[in-house]
């Protein structure tokens, strides 16, 4: 296929003597991971769109009758789904919060000179690497109300973590915290350890206090660093799925991803459901946007 | 820093430390959890206050492989001794193991859907990261059109929800004859970590100087002879850590899994949580299921330490 690219280039560049010339190679070795990525993860999406347009539902063999913008105006009108929104706005904000708080909180901790801080740091990382949907799985038996560690440890009696509606929410995002606060600490690891020592030294002998110092120097200089944290874990934390799938059945908890599926896989709205995925897609896209440029700009310095 | 240190500073350094064995012990104690909770006879598992001390078992892991019931009746003494070693042990836990007609013994669902996880792994990490490593090195040794453009767009495939992405995928799969078979889940796989392979990839290329392979084409060389023999062994270290990051995500997915599979091709992740059921779940046959699932993982974890901030960021912060 790359071979029909071959342009008249070819003659001039000095390789072609022998083997394939760089533009062929170039060609070569982009075009089929492009190609391949444009048939699974653009096609599909241009095939959804077509659908959000009708009233189509996979479950049945009726065929399906074009609405127009009908699905559309239908979600946004629909208080159901902007309480979907709302869940899952507040979810992001509680466990990036979270994340940001203790991530940072135990890499200021960590950045000095402990004994075995390799082998905590590696360990800390461990929440983070493993499956969503099996260990919080396992979360499940944690919270239990009657024979839960989390209640026995903190004395909590029979506290209802996932049960009641008011917590439920709460409960996934203390569990969003545990797994990807190590995240937020490896950033801000790298951040701190980056920030250069005399900066410190000429504080202290200027005799500046530790809030002075931190306020001054180390925050204005980790900032960069963890505002990329802060957009990476908004982006997650907005696709969450497994984890609030898998604890509760909440409507309290309801994300939009969950919602989403339920909408696609249980309902079998399928093309209602396309228009709603296709809100949501305009809504990561945005947020992606955002993130790509702030990184360029973090690349540049 | 350490020129003025003051007895305070010293004094907080130890505060500090306590905290951070604190905090370990916090983050740890969950998978600690797991780990113990698999090696637990069934009544020791869900006790107030909680069992820590016990006697260690694997009656948990030979319930995990095979079907069982429960014991209406203790075997006989006779049953008793003409059983294997570890069949005892799940008999003293007050359940059978059950067998067909034949006298064999009855294989549980999670066998099939541990060897699922590991062919869909593995094929579409290879997939993935072969495909990643020649299209990074285009990228980062030749001039190519919009660049950024087409990395952005390699790299927003990765961003959207896997819910978003399914439905058309389900409703395609479905027309195609591809739902619930491993080659669907493998290309769903592939397509998913080839653009994050792309960008890992091309990351350690752009590190590898690009005067090594301009002295091997003045050589003699070829352009695709460089490649393979300059510049590949010198990627060795990023595609290895590329390929692990692959691994443990296409490892760890649940959501496409559970959408696009339900028995024949059903990986390990939906099919772990689908256990639980109603009514009272054997906890010890779930942690021990889950402990085997995590092992990979967590000795990755261990492998791949220092490379860790740059998969998990895309590339965009190096140690």
């Amino acid at each position: 296929m790359a071979t029909t690219m071959i342009t008249t280039l070819e003659r001039s560049s000095r390789a072609a003597a022998r083997g394939l010339s760089d533009i062929s190679i170039r060609n070569l070795f982009i075009i089929p991971t492009v190609l391949f990525l444009i048939v699974f993860n653009i096609f599909p999406l241009i095939y959804s769109l077509g659908y959000s347009f009708t009233d189509f539902r996979a479950s049945t063999n009726a065929p399906a009758n074009f609405v127009g913008l009908q699905n559309y105006r239908d979600l946004l009108n629909d208080p159901y789904v902007w309480s979907n929104f709302a869940i899952t706005a507040k979810y992001v904000i509680i466990s990036v919060a979270g994340q940001l708080l203790v991530g940072f909180g135990v890499a200021m901790l960590l950045n000095r000179d402990i004994p075995l801080k390799g082998l905590i740091t590696t360990l800390l990382l461990l929440p983070m690497m493993l499956s969503m949907a099996v260990v919080g799985l396992f979360w499940k038996l944690l919270y239990d109300p009657s024979w839960g560690v989390i209640n026995y440890a903190l004395g909590l009696g029979n506290f209802e973590w996932l049960a009641d509606p008011k917590m439920a929410l709460y409960a996934v995002a203390l569990t969003d915290i545990w797994m990807w606060s190590p995240f937020v600490m490896l950033l801000s690891l790298a951040g701190l350890s980056a920030v250069p020592k005399h900066l410190y030294e000429a504080a202290a002998i200027d005799r500046a206090g530790p809030f002075y110092t931190f306020f001054r120097i180390t925050l204005p200089l980790v900032a960069p660093i963890l505002m990329i944290a802060v957009i990476f874990r908004t982006m997650e934390a907005f696709k969450t799925f497994d984890l609030a799938y898998i604890l509760t059945s909440q409507p309290t908890a309801e994300l939009i991803s969950i919602r989403l599926y339920k909408m696609a896989f249980q309902e079998w709205q399928t093309g209602r459901s396309c228009a709603m995925a296709y809100i949501v897609l305009i809504m990561v896209l945005a947020i992606t946007n955002i993130y790509v440029k702030y990184l360029n700009k973090v690349k540049e310095r | 820093m350490a020129a003025v240190r003051t007895s305070s500073e010293i004094g907080f350094n130890r505060v500090a430390i306590v905290a951070v064995l604190l905090v370990t012990i916090i983050f740890l104690a969950p998978i600690y959890w797991i780990a113990s909770t698999a090696f637990k006879p069934r009544n020791l598992a869900t006790t107030i206050p909680p069992t820590v001390v016990f006697q260690p078992e694997i009656s948990p892991f030979v319930k995990l492989f095979t079907k069982r019931s429960q014991l209406r009746s203790p075997p006989t003494p006779e049953e008793y001794a003409a059983a294997p070693w570890w069949e005892r042990v799940v008999f003293d836990g007050g359940e059978k193991i059950v067998r067909d007609g034949k006298g064999q013994v009855q294989w549980s669902g999670y066998p099939s859907r541990f060897l699922n996880s590991l062919i869909i792994a593995i094929t579409s990490t290879v997939l993935a990261v072969g495909m990643g490593t020649f299209t990074a090195y285009g990228f980062s040794r030749f001039k190519v059109k919009g660049e950024a453009d087409l990395l952005f767009f390699i790299l927003s495939t990765r961003m959207l929800p896997p819910v978003v992405v399914a439905i058309p995928m389900f409703l395609m799969y479905r027309a195609v004859g591809l739902n619930d078979t491993h080659v669907g889940l493998i290309i769903l796989y592939t397509a998913f970590n080839l653009s994050f392979s792309v960008w890992l990839m091309k990351g350690f290329m752009d590190e590898i100087p690009k005067e090594y392979e301009e002295a091997a084409l003045v050589d003699g060389y070829t352009r695709m002879e460089a490649f393979f023999k300059i510049v590949l062994p010198e990627a060795a270290t990023g595609i290895a850590a590329t390929a692990v990051f692959c691994f443990i995500t296409a490892w760890n997915e649940y959501a496409f899994a559970l959408i696009m599979t339900n028995r024949r091709a059903q990986t390990a992740p939906p099919f772990i949580p689908s256990q639980v059921g109603s009514g009272l779940p054997d906890w010890t046959v779930i942690a021990a299921g889950t402990f085997l699932f995590l092992l990979p993982v967590a000795i990755f974890t261990f492998l791949l330490r220092n490379h860790l901030l740059r998969g998990m960021s895309f590339g965009a912060i190096r140690k």
